[in-house]
């Protein structure tokens, strides 16, 4: 009985498909519309989150900041251990230093950017060595040349097939030994390519590079199992009192939080997700009242169908049954078409703006069963009226 | 069972509409019609024949009588009840045929076995059996599009007959056809009817109510006159 009214309903639907075609239209865009949407989010929400992980999980990030009188005062080493000994929940605290120079190997060069650091640094930003070995104690002392590299780096100017571990190359006018290649980490946060990079110890930069002991910024990891509001309190205070501010200066530093990035993040995304909801319901409740519309025409059109089963003895609830099947099969093929639709769109789209495609086989089979379920609320009033006619009336309709 | 009617009409009346509005259709109806009976329904527009033939098809309630069916008091069951009584014991003919169109004859005729729940093979059995009493085989493939109005009429009556109804109704079913496809329609229910079917019929023409065994006349939503073993043209082959 199901199998032969499921077909019927298939046979109804191709027998009107232009019609089945428009009327579905609604549903269509609506499922294309969240299923692209959700999952361009979850490939956003992806690619911010490999960016923040990039930053560390939980982290401050601790730069000096132009204060009123127009100077910069840059932090140093020294604030860099009172910080990591003085402050309880703080696990390490390392310091960061760049400056712009030119790769050169074997006749070929490239623009990029070396960074100064230690392993410490590396483990806070989870930066990991794909090939090779991270710095050892001995040359972060001493400062010596040796160098990792960014992938970036590493494919501009090393041939591919060989290593470049053990490779003598020079960065501007300093020659370094490369002794480590680091994993691909993708786009940084502020747009920069986290990949165009060449670590060096962070003394071999300043000296080399700088001419100071200055830090551009320093990270600072901390426990997840502390409070990070009081450790970020009693980080400003021991800062400010290093800097000697009086009571009411303001700071001349900043102090980022990744978490905070990433709940600010997080709650962006899901207001736009929010949006897009509100935006597909309106589509689906379009399509759902088109439905309930195109169901009421065939009812009446088939008026005398009706009368005819109900006069060979088919029950109110058998009729209602047929008319909700064909409603569900109606809003459910839309919404299969609508999640072909939007898997391709968020394919393209993914592609367009450049982030990765995540499939999440939960938002397909919702907005199915959403759509599946917009029939049965759109299709059971229609339904119902089939249902309730006279035989004999039915039975009389031209 | 056997000794009881089939059908029994006690003081069958039928309203329509309210108050000043109101219209009695039937005034007061009683009609016992026993198994294998064919029996014709005459009478002039208005007279109550076709609102009969509606409560006894078990598609309308009488508004007051007692309308029994098989020992069932009709007259009291719902509108599923009726529905479930009409699926088992009653097939239907219609003047206008009403098969569904863009359907196969076949099709067509397997539809009172959908609400039976029975499975497709036993389905495609019984209509073909069914087709062949009405001696369409050949055509069960074609869509009522494709069928004369007699073949239509036909695969109509293969869909009635399909459920082996113990009764079949007929309402004016040759009103759309010639009077030489009518002719074969009245053979094909005499025969039938001599196979065992109680049939039913609605006419307003002498010559077809000619082939009943019973006419019944109707005037002014009264039952006028009844005439027994009214049959004046022998099925063909003589049987009976």
């Amino acid at each position: 009985m199901f199998g032969s009214t499921l077909l019927l309903a298939l046979r109804e639907i191709r027998r009107h498909i232009l019609r089945s075609i428009l009327t579905t239209l609604g549903i269509i865009i609506g499922v294309a519309a969240v299923v692209t949407m959700v999952t361009l989010g979850n490939g956003v929400t992806a690619s911010v989150q490999e960016e923040i992980s990039s930053l560390g999980a939980s982290n401050f990030i601790i730069f000096p900041v132009r204060t009123t009188r127009g100077t910069i005062r840059p932090f140093d080493e020294a604030d860099v251990r009172a910080v990591e000994q003085q402050i309880a929940g703080v696990d390490l605290a390392a310091g960061s230093v760049g400056a712009p120079t030119t790769a050169f190997y074997n006749g070929q060069d490239w623009d990029t950017r070396v960074e100064g650091g230690t392993n410490d640094l590396l483990e806070a930003q989870s930066i990991t060595i794909a090939e090779g070995r991270p710095f050892s104690a001995d040359e972060e002392q001493a400062g010596k040349n040796v160098c990792l590299l960014g992938l970036k780096v590493r494919d501009a100017i090393f041939p591919s097939a060989t290593s470049p571990i053990g490779a003598n190359m020079r960065l501007g006018d300093i020659p370094c030994q490369v002794i480590g290649v680091m994993e691909e980490r993708g786009q940084g946060g502020g747009g920069a390519d986290d990949d165009d990079v060449v670590f060096m110890p962070l003394k071999t930069v300043q000296r080399r590079f700088r001419g100071n002991d200055n830090l551009d910024y320093f990270v600072v990891k901390y426990d997840a199992a502390y409070a990070a509001a009081a450790i970020q309190d009693s980080l400003v205070d021991l800062l400010r009192e290093r800097r000697l501010l009086q009571g009411d200066e303001p700071n001349d530093f900043n102090v980022i939080d990744t978490a905070q990035i990433n709940q600010a993040l997080g709650a962006a995304t899901g207001a736009l997700t929010a949006m897009v909801a509100v935006i597909a319901s309106i589509s689906l409740l379009v399509g759902g009242i088109g439905i309930m519309n195109i169901m009421l025409v065939s009812v009446t059109e088939r008026t005398r169908e009706i009368g005819i089963r109900l006069a060979i003895g088919a029950l109110a609830r058998e009729v209602r049954l047929q008319f909700l099947t064909e409603a569900v099969v109606l809003c459910a093929l839309g919404g299969l078409v609508g999640i072909a639709l939007g898997f391709g769109a968020s394919i393209g789209l993914a592609a367009l703006i450049d982030v990765p495609f995540v499939f999440d086989p939960m938002i397909n089979i919702v907005s199915f069963l959403f759509a599946a379920g917009m029939g049965i609320v759109f299709g059971y009033y229609p339904a119902s009226r089939a249902s309730k006619l006279d035989p004999i009336d039915a039975l009389r309709h031209e | 069972m056997t000794g009881e009617p089939l059908i029994q009409l006690e003081g069958i009346t039928k309203t329509f509409g309210n108050g000043a509005a109101a219209f009695q259709a039937l005034k007061g109806i009683d009609l016992t019609i026993d198994r294998g009976e064919f029996v014709a329904i005459m009478g002039p527009s208005g007279s109550g024949k076709s609102t009969t033939m509606n409560i006894l098809g078990c598609l309308d309630v009488p508004t007051g009588g007692v309308f029994r069916f098989r020992g069932v008091e009709v007259q009291k069951l719902d509108r599923d009840q009726r529905s479930l009584l009409r699926r088992r014991y009653l097939g239907f003919v219609f003047q206008g045929f009403n098969l569904l169109a863009r359907t196969t004859a076949l099709e067509n005729v397997e539809l009172p076995l959908l609400y039976r729940g029975e499975s497709k093979a036993q389905r495609r059995e019984s209509a073909l059996r069914a087709l062949d009493q009405v001696g369409l085989v050949p055509w069960a493939s074609h869509s009522p599009a494709e069928l004369s109005g007699g073949q239509q009429q036909r695969v109509a009556i293969a869909r009635a007959l399909v459920t082996q109804p113990d009764v079949l109704l007929a309402d004016e079913p040759t009103g759309n056809l010639d009077s030489e496809r009518s002719v074969e329609i009245m053979l094909l229910l005499q025969r039938l009817n001599s196979e065992g079917i109680t049939v039913l019929m609605v006419t307003h023409e002498e010559e077809m109510a000619s082939y009943a065994k019973t006419i019944v006349r109707f005037r002014d939503g009264l039952v006028e006159t009844i005439e027994r073993d009214a049959r004046v043209l022998a099925p063909e082959g003589g049987a009976v």
